[in-house]
């Protein structure tokens, strides 16, 4: 069977939970292969990682271009590896920085790009994507038609399943091509304690209506009690109340967590465009005309500083 | 030296409307307005912002689409831009954005350029691969993804801010640069802008200018293939429910039952 | 049949000054419309926002560093900024209100001087005419200047100011020679630092509530000799020419507060739902907005044309100037108040807009001359 190579995003020597979904999604075309890169001592156990959600050979790769500069490194050695193992498909998480890989590693192969997928079979004539667009009021099927697929897949696209396979471990010494943008410092984000905006399960959004920054407080209560990232509207983030990494919309983050959760947010296009692919939408506004009201499968029109309290109260429970 | 900064912008259906697809599953653009992409507004005041500071620069502002498009030029160079190229060329309907980003590419090269600026993505298609695409095609490095952005001396440096950590990025120019929406607020024409614009040189150019073959591009020359458009279906009415004091009781009865809780 | 000229429509440049005023306004002014009218304080951030882009003042002339806009494009500017917060509207309207007799009438001095200042940001402009004694019947005024050598001595108050206090300059019409009545009334620029200027407390009006409306004293005001607008005496001529031409703003200010309002309603009448459906169904509700928006449409191309007039100074400006600040004030105000009857009881509550609009229409068929005047004024100069 073809190798269908996945491009393991890790942080902090864990891998991330959309690289297991992108293999447990690779297994519908091929044989999954993982690829480690730049993950230093921690790529044994990220091989076993990937090894257990299917992995059959799990291609690393370790050089300090990896982390000094940008992007580039990461495509040289993706594009090597695609080229060396004759690879059916490349799959990369549909992130900033996935999709710039996934589209330069494309042009090299002289493949077709796909971005933003969120789902993938396997069709006559090689994988089949899921795309949706236009803030999700269109779902479109596209195939790749030159070259072996390149495909960038969306977090939450599946439920990631555990399949042991081998993992036989095969380093690959990467010939980098330079030309590539240095990165001079770095700050890690400090952590919430909070799940991965884009990977969450479940998702708690505060907008205009939580009046005030000190007003999240409860927006963040209630992701506490069921275990949920938080996102703002641009309303609230324009407003300065919540930072512009948790943004969900058109230019903030996409998301299609199992459960969004819309506090205070009227859903205004710009909002609706990063969260209509949630499977389950709720939404608790004072405005019963709030356009967010057409899309949920519950609604509360009410005040949320009592709603949500209460439904924390109840989830805690 | 003049410092040449060219900005890549993007005409695109206006997301307010009843944005869909034409019989050929291409974005629709007969029926919608158009209008510069937001997101590419920022790429153009960045641009203005590096010409300001750098005293001697000239800002071009390229784009590729139908006819309607010199309309995003048009507020580009009411913004301030000095000059415009406008690639339009009836055989580029239909391209993917790998044959977009070697239209583009030629395009650039032609101009010429010390750095190029881009939006994160478009407002329609809002793949935002374009930037890294053109770094690969002109062989230059991509600064891409900026919440800030400044270039100083032949140098462009900025901060990019990732999922995981923020990193201070630097590149030799020439090179590619793509600016978020975090950048820094967009200015809006002025009446003087708006006239200036006016008179400023906007070049037009078509496929054969550019030496691109027309079956290297649109629908046909195309690597991806969409198979079907659907409709999603409208989401089916929701309960809902006025709170009388019992509001977050209810929703959490409704949570429970679909086991979130 | 081609032209080479464009039939009876905006230029492209003046549709695109719409569209970057109109995102301008939304963007930066409007969220902020409500609490400047709720809480009765001036709307800086539209003052930060318009001058940040060089729209607070864009009928200055380019070679006194302003925008060099033509009429039509001043009341483009007005209108949109009107749309979403009438009290907003009034910095780029009294800015030309005040400064126009300088750009008029003053000496290139003096034009250097304050619409150059105005141009840069670095204070508005006010419009000092009306006393407590002499409103309609202006040439009445009890505000004197007495020459001491190179100087002029104010003395006197003036009423109903719009922006006073917030406005760094001031252009004031005194009485020079009591004997000559208008011929003997005189223009000055006065500063809101020169020593004897002090400001009344704010109106407490019924709209325009962001605007301050204030009396201004001038208590021994002794300013330069070369502040004077124009020849002595010719200060009437120059505040009634003045009108003729800012009329047309306010006509400006009309449409574009009835246009907020038009939108508004339409918006609400489709979402709406009585009787299962939404009451932009109901043919009596249609009938209603279509009325609105006619009666709207007319008022606009009236207020073009008279802005065109205005540019270029035509013989029968007089009468178009206040046939479209009467008409387009009028309609504002019927517009409006019936746009708090599409949305009922809400309407008339302050959580909806248009009960702000409808106020703030009010003033329209009152300053710059009471409509009753307006009418006046066209009688006199019936085309």
């Amino acid at each position: 069977m073809t190798e269908i190579l996945v491009l393991v995003d890790h942080a902090d020597g864990q891998v991330r939970k959309p690289a297991l979904e992108l293999l447990t999604l690779a297994r519908r075309l091929g044989t999954p292969a993982a690829v480690v890169l730049g993950a230093g001592d921690n790529a044994a156990a990220i091989a076993a990682k990937a090894a257990e959600y299917g992995a059959a050979t799990v291609h690393t790769a370790d050089a300090p271009e990896f982390t000094a500069q940008l992007v580039v490194p990461k495509v040289d050695a993706l594009t090597q590896i695609a080229q060396a193992t004759e690879a059916g498909a490349v799959l990369v998480t549909s992130s900033g920085e996935g999709k710039e890989i996934a589209a330069r590693v494309a042009l090299r192969l002289g493949s077709g790009l796909i971005t933003d997928a969120v789902d993938l079979e396997a069709g006559a004539s090689g994988p089949v994507a899921t795309q949706s667009v236009f803030a999700a009021s269109f779902q479109v099927k596209s195939t790749v038609t030159h070259g072996a697929p390149v495909i960038t897949v969306k977090p939450n696209a599946v439920a990631p399943e555990p399949a042991p396979a081998a993992g036989t471990v095969q380093a690959v010494e990467v010939a980098f091509t330079g030309n590539a943008a240095t990165v001079t410092a770095r700050t890690p984000r400090v952590s919430s304690g909070r799940p991965e905006l884009t990977e969450a399960a479940i998702v708690v959004s505060g907008g205009r209506g939580v009046g005030a920054a000190e007003g999240f407080g409860v927006v963040e209560d209630l992701a506490d009690a069921l275990g949920a990232a938080v996102g703002a509207s641009r309303a609230a983030v324009d407003a300065g109340w919540y930072p512009h990494t948790n943004q969900v919309g058109q230019t903030g983050k996409q998301v299609s967590p199992q459960l969004y959760i819309a506090a205070g947010i009227s859903g205004a296009i710009q909002h609706r465009a990063g969260m209509q692919t949630s499977k389950t939408i709720v939404a608790v506004n004072k405005d019963p005309e709030a356009p967010i009201f057409e899309l949920v499968d519950y609604g509360i029109v009410g005040d949320l500083f009592t709603v949500l309290p209460q439904l924390t109260a109840q989830a805690k429970g | 030296m003049t410092l040449r900064i060219a900005v890549c912008v993007k005409y695109v259906p206006d997301a307010t409307g009843d944005r869909r697809f034409a019989d050929d599953t291409t974005t629709d653009r007969e029926g919608v307005d158009g209008l510069l992409s937001e997101l590419d507004e920022y790429g153009v005041e960045q641009a203005l912002r590096i010409a300001e500071a750098s005293g001697d620069a000239e800002v071009t502002v390229l784009t590729v689409g139908p006819d309607d498009a010199k309309d995003a030029l048009r507020k580009a160079l009411s913004m301030g831009a000095d000059k415009a190229v406008h690639v339009n060329d009836d055989d580029i309907h239909g391209s993917d954005v790998i044959a977009t980003s070697a239209i583009v590419a030629k395009a650039l090269e032609q101009v010429g350029f010390d750095l190029v600026v881009c939006g994160m993505a478009s407002t329609d298609g809002t793949m935002g691969v374009l930037p890294a695409l053109l770094a690969e095609r002109l062989g230059v490095p991509q600064a891409t993804l900026l919440s800030e952005v400044g270039v100083e001396g032949t140098t462009v440096k900025g901060r990019r801010d990732g999922d995981a950590a923020s990193e201070q990025v630097e590149a030799q120019l020439p090179a590619v640069v793509s600016v978020t929406d975090q950048s820094g607020e967009a200015r809006y024409p002025s009446f003087k802008g708006i006239m200036a614009a006016k008179k400023k040189p906007v070049q037009s150019l078509d496929l054969d200018d550019l030496g691109i073959d027309a079956d290297a591009v649109g629908l046909a020359g195309a690597w991806t293939k969409v198979e079907t458009v659907t409709a999603r279906p409208p989401r089916s009415k929701g309960t809902i429910v006025t709170d009388e004091g019992e509001g977050g009781k209810q929703l959490a009865a409704f949570l429970a039952e679909q086991k979130f809780i | 049949m081609t032209q080479d000229f464009d039939l009876f429509r905006l230029s492209e440049e003046h549709e695109m000054l719409r569209e970057s005023v109109r995102s301008l306004a939304e963007a930066k002014i409007a969220p902020f419309a409500a609490e400047v009218d709720e809480q009765g304080r001036f709307p800086q951030e539209a003052l930060d926002a318009l001058q940040g882009n060089d729209l607070h003042a864009v009928h200055v002339p380019e070679e006194y560093g302003g925008a060099g806009a033509d009429a039509l494009a001043t009341v483009l500017v007005i209108e949109e900024v009107a749309r979403v917060c009438a009290s907003s509207s009034l910095i780029p309207a009294v800015n030309k209100l005040g400064s126009l007799p300088v750009q008029l009438s003053g000496s290139e001095e003096l034009k250097a001087k304050y619409l150059g200042a105005l141009a840069r940001g670095e204070g508005m402009f006010s419009y000092c005419l009306s006393e407590p004694e002499a409103g309609s019947d202006a040439a009445g005024m009890k505000t004197r200047a007495v020459r001491d050598g190179d100087f002029w001595v104010l003395n006197g108050v003036k009423r109903w100011i719009t922006n006073a206090g917030v406005s760094e300059y001031y252009t004031v019409m005194a009485v020079t020679d009591p004997e000559l009545r208008s011929r003997g009334i005189s223009a000055f620029v006065v500063e809101k630092a020169d020593e004897g200027v002090s400001f009344g407390a704010p109106e407490k009006k019924l709209g325009i509530k962001g605007s301050p409306t204030r009396e201004v004293y001038f208590d021994n005001v002794r300013i330069p000799a070369d502040r004077m607008i124009g020849a002595e005496g010719t200060g009437f001529a120059t505040a009634m020419k003045t009108l003729d031409h800012t009329r047309v703003t306010i006509a400006a200010q009309a449409i574009g507060i009835a246009q907020g309002a038009l939108d508004y309603a339409k918006g609400y009448v489709k979402e709406r739902k009585q009787f299962g459906k939404a009451i932009a169904e109901f043919q009596g509700v249609q009938f209603m907005l279509a009325d609105m928006a006619m009666k709207l449409e007319a008022a606009r191309q009236l207020t073009y044309a008279a802005a065109a007039k205005s540019q270029r100074t035509d013989g029968d400006l007089t009468f178009f100037g206040a046939a479209a600040k009467c008409f387009a004030s009028d309609v504002a105000m019927e517009i409006t108040t019936d746009a708090v009857q599409l949305l009922g009881g809400y309407g008339y509550t302050r959580d909806y807009p248009v009960e702000r609009m409808m106020r703030d229409a009010k003033i329209t068929q009152i300053y710059e001359g009471t409509n009753q005047v307006q009418r006046i004024v066209m009688a006199r100069n019936l085309p």
